[in-house]
């Protein structure tokens, strides 16, 4: 027999993926951030950032934009994912399913549909259908994650809260809420995530008439300034970075079954 | 009505689906009592806990809880509380904050609730442990925790739900102790649920045997051993030599092909019925004046404390004995019992009784399955008929798909020459099997019934 074939090898494909198209982007985007257009090592990308009030005040109402989404998903999804996952309201999969049916759908045919719905109604396009469009399109990444803790967790929990005196009200404030947790922390992650990085959705929804934060990086990358552009990048890599760490990091979900 | 009784259930039952899971279930609790519920798993005895804690609501009958039916009342407002089987700790609390967790509901002062938290962490021996986060704590301190938040509630019963299943067996021999003396300080009734005999013999004031759904024997741990009233009890509690016997008149009963005197009365002349006699009371003797069996000894395990041996009696009967003293195998041995170890028992039933509907001049349909046997020459199809089939008459076969009907082995006793059997059938009918084969619990057999083993009565 041929000498065994050492497990790491398989590994290697993966390596190289996420050397290629992970590591070497980041990588890039740092550089790319701290370099003038002679390739000298310069802070001056980041001081122009702060010197453009345009570019500023896009990036704090994309943040703000990103937070109103997530929480209106939060508190649209909690409840919708406490009603699934509660097997004396809800006594079939399928309105599971159908929660989760849009993300078989890609995001900008739906964002397309959105606009001729917005047509059809007559109803004006601008920052109202924005954050429809946001909260349509980022539901089911809000519902799911909440729903797989509520429904993982162990029925026990409440029927030992409901002994020791807890009425349903009680059972869910101080059983079901924060035990559910890491389920929320993981929805706001998938949520906050896209939403602040977003442009394609916010320029079909206002007919460009709002600028996102996305687009703004987008608009200096197409017209050739790969430097400011991979600095407005990182800036926006810094405030995920930030989230992920305050909505408890990543071990900690893992731990308790949130869905990344 | 007896002031003393906490509980009284009255006639409560429930079924899942089609399964009845508790069948007109009546006992009543006296106070202060540590009661337990015992029996092996599927009997009924955890849907009835539950039923009392309150998660699940009976489908006919009542619980008094002190001359109040509770059967309406929320499990919140009971004032009863339960340790559950696998704890269900609260992983975001700590001790402190899990056994507070009923006194903060009710609003109790935090300074007596410290006092009260306290007072139950030293009882259960659990002291400097409050910051701790659950998930740090062993099993048994888990189990601790959870009935210090029970019973720092001062419920008016404590109900425990297998709470030392989980445990190895040594903590498990510490837990039992400790409950027990829980309990006697605490003066609080208990209510028990294991399938654990010993436990349950070591524990309790009063046993509820239970199985399938029905009351089996209520009594003292003593009477549960000593007395058991049918061959399930006797078998389910210690061990236990079970045997076919016929009741010669009040005080002589005959067993093994040897008359023996016993206590027992009022069974009437010639009576078949069933016989225990515990391992330990079999007793061997040097004297031929005192034998009253010779058997040869054929097996001899060591035990521990005692040895357990297998004789075959000269009537070619096999035995269990456990004594002090070991018998080499092969040994031929002198026995006798004394009358007051004797346990005889009714009958439960003496063959199969079933119904058959004629369907030609030699075919019955019975069980689902139509089956050769002799029908009356006056009978026409569609007749109605009870079918009594011997117990030895009922084959089985290792291939489900070669007998007419096919089942399961639902039951198993050992009855020193043969084993009985308890078939449950695909349809959910019951047969019972007097065999020499060895079956296992659980095994799948096909069954065939021969024409002469099914004779037909008029109804």
């Amino acid at each position: 027999m041929a000498k065994t074939v050492n497990r790491s090898v398989w590994a290697a494909p993966y390596a190289i993926f996420l050397l290629l198209f992970v590591a070497l982007p980041l990588v890039m985007v740092l550089l790319y951030a701290f370099q003038d257009k002679s390739g000298s090592i310069t802070f001056a990308n980041f001081v122009k950032f702060f010197n453009t009030p345009e570019d500023v005040h896009t990036f704090l109402y994309s943040i703000e934009i990103a937070v109103i989404t997530t929480v209106l998903c939060l508190v649209l999804g909690y409840p919708a994912a406490w009603i699934m996952s509660n097997s004396s309201l809800n006594r079939s999969s399928i309105t599971v399913v159908l929660f989760i049916l849009p993300m078989w759908i890609n995001m900008l045919i739906r964002t397309l549909a959105t606009v001729a719905l917005f047509d059809f109604l007559r109803a004006p396009l601008g920052e109202g259908a924005l954050i429809f469009g946001m909260v349509y399109n980022f539901l089911p990444f809000m519902i799911y994650p909440i729903y797989n803790t509520l429904n993982k967790m162990d029925k026990s929990y409440t029927e030992a809260a409901q002994d020791l005196g807890a009425s349903p009200r009680h059972v869910f404030a101080k059983v079901v809420l924060p035990l559910s947790m890491p389920g929320v922390a993981s929805g706001i992650l998938m949520v906050f995530m896209p939403t602040i990085s977003t442009f394609a959705v916010a320029e079909l929804l206002t007919m460009n008439r709002i600028k996102l934060f996305g687009t703004t990086i987008q608009e200096n990358i197409n017209s050739g300034m790969w430097n400011y552009g991979a600095a407005l990048a990182l800036i926006m890599l810094l405030i995920i970075g930030i989230t992920t760490v305050f909505s408890g990091g990543d071990k900690d979900i893992e731990e308790n079954g949130g869905l990344i | 009505m007896a002031k003393d009784y906490i509980i009284d259930i009255q006639h409560l039952s429930k079924s899942f689906g089609d399964k009845k899971v508790l069948d007109d279930i009546n006992f009543y609790i006296r106070r202060g009592e540590f009661i337990t519920l015992l029996g092996p798993s599927g009997c009924g005895k955890t849907t009835l806990l539950r039923q009392i804690a309150g998660f699940i609501a009976p489908d006919e009958g009542k619980i008094l809880l002190e001359g109040k039916d509770i059967s309406g009342i929320p499990p919140y407002e009971r004032p009863l509380n339960t340790v559950f089987q696998r704890y269900a700790l609260f992983p975001h609390l700590d001790v402190y904050d899990n056994i507070a967790f009923g006194l903060k509901l009710q609003k109790v002062p935090p300074k007596e609730i410290e006092v009260r938290v306290k007072k139950m962490l030293k009882m259960v021996s659990m002291t400097d442990y409050e910051d701790r986060s659950v998930d740090s704590l062993s099993g048994g301190q888990q189990q601790r925790v959870a009935i210090a938040r029970a019973l720092v509630n001062y419920p008016k019963v404590l109900l425990l739900d297998e709470p030392l299943a989980a445990l190895d067996l040594k903590m498990r021999k510490d837990m039992q102790l400790e409950l027990k003396e829980i309990h006697r300080k605490m003066g609080i009734t208990f209510i028990y649920v294991t399938h654990d005999q010993e436990e349950a013999l070591t524990l309790s004031d009063t046993i509820v045997v239970m199985n399938e759904g029905k009351i089996q024997q209520i009594g003292t741990p003593m009477d549960i051993y000593n007395e058991p009233v049918n061959c399930f009890v006797a078998d389910f509690i210690g061990e236990s030599n079970i045997l076919k016997g016929r009741m010669i008149r009040d005080r002589r009963v005959a067993f093994i092909k040897h008359e023996f005197d016993c206590v027992d009365e009022g069974f009437g002349e010639d009576v078949p019925v069933d016989v225990v006699v515990r391992p330990e009371d079999i007793y061997f003797t040097k004297d031929p004046a005192k034998c009253q069996f010779k058997a040869t000894v054929n097996s001899c395990i060591f035990k521990g404390v005692h040895y357990e041996m297998w004789v075959d009696t000269d009537t070619g009967y096999e035995l269990m004995i456990q004594d002090y003293d070991p018998y080499e195998v092969g040994t031929e041995v002198m026995l006798y019992i004394d009358p007051d170890d004797i346990q005889v028992m009714h009958k439960e039933r003496t063959r199969n009784v079933l119904e058959a509907t004629v369907v030609d001049s030699n075919h019955v349909s019975m069980l689902g399955a139509e089956w050769e046997c002799e029908v009356p020459e006056d009978a026409s199809a569609g007749d109605v008929f009870t079918a009594e089939i011997p117990f030895e008459k009922v084959d089985l076969l290792d291939h489900q798909e070669d007998g007419k009907l096919s089942g399961e082995v639902h039951f198993l006793l050992y009855k020193g020459d043969h084993y009985h059997l308890t078939i449950l059938t695909d349809e959910g009918d019951r047969l019972w099997v007097d065999t020499n084969d060895i079956w296992d619990k659980g095994d799948l057999v096909g069954i065939d019934i021969p024409p002469e083993g099914i004779k037909l009565i008029r109804k």
